[in-house]
């Protein structure tokens, strides 16, 4: 079998004294999508910023292609250059314009000419739909245009897993098609995904494995078929109770 | 406004003491050349210590928004030179430098009175200009530079281009505001005698026993702040403009 994505062995964070992850193991193979659902504050979010080192871990060891990423003493630069990451409010760089927004990372962290840059940032852009609104700036689009150009700067540097922190949790609902669809896309194209979402019914049709996270641990795993017919854990239990009831309503 | 205050002037049991003591117009007429004249130095010196203030007021805001723990004595210092240089007159420390450097008789320093003059300003100034874009720097969500690092870039890239340009954006106002003080306080370093409008203003008063010279700076001051003045009016009334339109986004 070949060497996961994304590896993780025992991953444990902390908060001063509060336990925010509490060993978290977890492997994403290559072209799988990983759906992490769980309610708010069960970590879900601190797991993505973790796996992105954009937050420090306080034991175990995340592996990103067979190499081992937390060693302290290494530099984050390089190993964020391969990962994109898409927050869940977007933040895009309201100073600058959709095209520069999107160019940004390709330019200075790789070092791509300007020119070869742009003509990349424009091919994609046409291809999710947004051709026309290069020279925009972000306070022009729609929450879902705005989230669907966040999604493209992170794909602009052409990273080995893409981690997407509750993408469409900020959407009003009819937007949140247009943002599902291009994953969608992007997972028939075969991206590593790493997917902390609320829309069980895009994690249940998408994902190959899901994972309930409550507490900082990941108490039930599988298959999605299974996980939303026949969930095993009493808290997945409930979890899925309370959310489907609430899509329903 | 500028009526009442006219028409209480003229009506004063004072105004034909006032009208020859302050409007003399053969007085005007005859120190106008010299006044103008002197005023080129107050201009030469603010658009130096101008510059001086804005590199040394961003250098020392950047210092003290480092987080790393081994930075902690280079933090220290550039927190107290901010409070000990907003916390001293500016008359005082123009006497203290104007003063107090010559009488150090070392001789690679400087004893013009008009670059000691200046060195106080861009001390004083630079203090409250740091402040000015460390408020403008932590202004910017924590958001901003997280996307920046996660698509690669290094903190100093994130700082240089995703932080700094909303932060100066931000600060834009307050920044041209400290610098109409500062055109005016550049009159202060008359008292350390150098021939710039003020003093040679003061030096014709003593001699006439007449305070017209006096009007007639000021009125050569206010062609040049009173459009100043607008220009930073605008300029925040165009940025209130542009948040509210955000907000109702």
């Amino acid at each position: 079998m070949s060497v996961p994505v994304l590896e993780l062995r025992g991953v444990s964070k902390y908060y001063g004294e509060r336990e925010v992850l509490g060993g978290i193991d977890l492997t994403v193979e290559q072209g799988c999508a990983v759906a992490l659902i769980g309610s708010s504050g069960s970590g879900k979010s601190t797991l993505l910023r973790c796996v992105d080192l954009l937050e420090e871990i306080d034991d175990g060891d995340i592996y990103l292609d067979g190499e081992v990423i937390t060693d302290p003493g290494t530099d984050p630069v390089p190993i964020r250059r391969r990962l994109g990451l898409v927050f869940q409010a977007y933040n895009l760089f309201p100073h600058k314009s959709v095209i520069e927004n999107v160019v940004l990372g390709a330019v200075r962290a790789q070092r791509l000419p300007r020119a070869e840059a742009i003509a990349a940032g424009h091919e994609l852009l046409a291809r999710f739909g947004l051709a026309g609104r290069e020279r925009d700036y972000p306070d022009r689009l729609s929450g879902g245009q705005q989230q669907r150009v966040a999604i493209v700067r992170a794909l602009m540097t052409k990273p080995r897993a893409l981690l997407l922190d509750e993408v469409t949790s900020a959407l009003d609902p009819e937007l949140v098609g247009e943002v599902l669809d291009i994953i969608s896309e992007l997972k028939g194209d075969g991206m590593t995904m790493l997917i902390a979402t609320h829309e069980m019914g895009f994690a249940r049709e998408f994902a190959d494995e899901v994972c309930h996270l409550d507490g900082g641990l990941i108490v039930e795993r599988g298959a999605p078929e299974r996980i939303f017919s026949e969930p095993a854990h009493p808290s997945t239990r409930r979890f899925l109770a309370r959310v489907l009831r609430s899509e329903r309503a | 406004m500028l009526g009442a205050v006219a028409t209480a002037l003229v009506l004063s049991p004072g105004w034909h003491v006032i009208r020859t003591t302050f409007f003399s117009w053969h007085y005007f007429q005859v120190i106008l050349p010299s006044l103008i004249d002197a005023f080129w130095l107050d201009v030469r010196l603010f658009l130096i210590v101008e510059v001086v203030v804005l590199a040394l007021g961003l250098a020392i805001a950047l210092v003290r928004t480092l987080t790393a723990p081994v930075l902690y004595p280079v933090r220290l210092v550039a927190t107290a030179y901010v409070d000990l240089l907003r916390g001293i007159p500016l008359l005082i420390l123009l006497y203290l430098i104007g003063f107090g450097v010559p009488a150090l008789g070392f001789s690679f320093l400087p004893t013009d009175y008009a670059v000691l003059g200046g060195v106080a300003l861009a001390l004083s100034y630079s203090a409250y200009v740091s402040e000015v874009f460390r408020a403008g720097i932590e202004s910017v969500h924590p958001s901003q530079p997280a996307a920046a690092l996660a698509l690669g870039l290094t903190r100093t890239q994130a700082l240089r281009h995703v932080v700094l340009p909303q932060a100066v954006r931000r600060v834009t106002p307050p920044l041209l505001n400290d610098f109409i003080g500062l055109t005016k306080d550049v009159a202060l370093i008359s008292v350390l005698g150098p021939q710039e409008i003020v003093r040679v203003a003061q030096i014709s008063s003593d001699y006439t026993f007449n305070y017209s010279q006096l009007v007639a700076a000021a009125i050569v001051y206010l062609v040049v702040t009173l459009p100043l003045i607008r220009v930073v009016d605008l300029m925040r009334s165009r940025g209130l403009r542009r948040q509210n339109a955000l907000v109702l986004m």
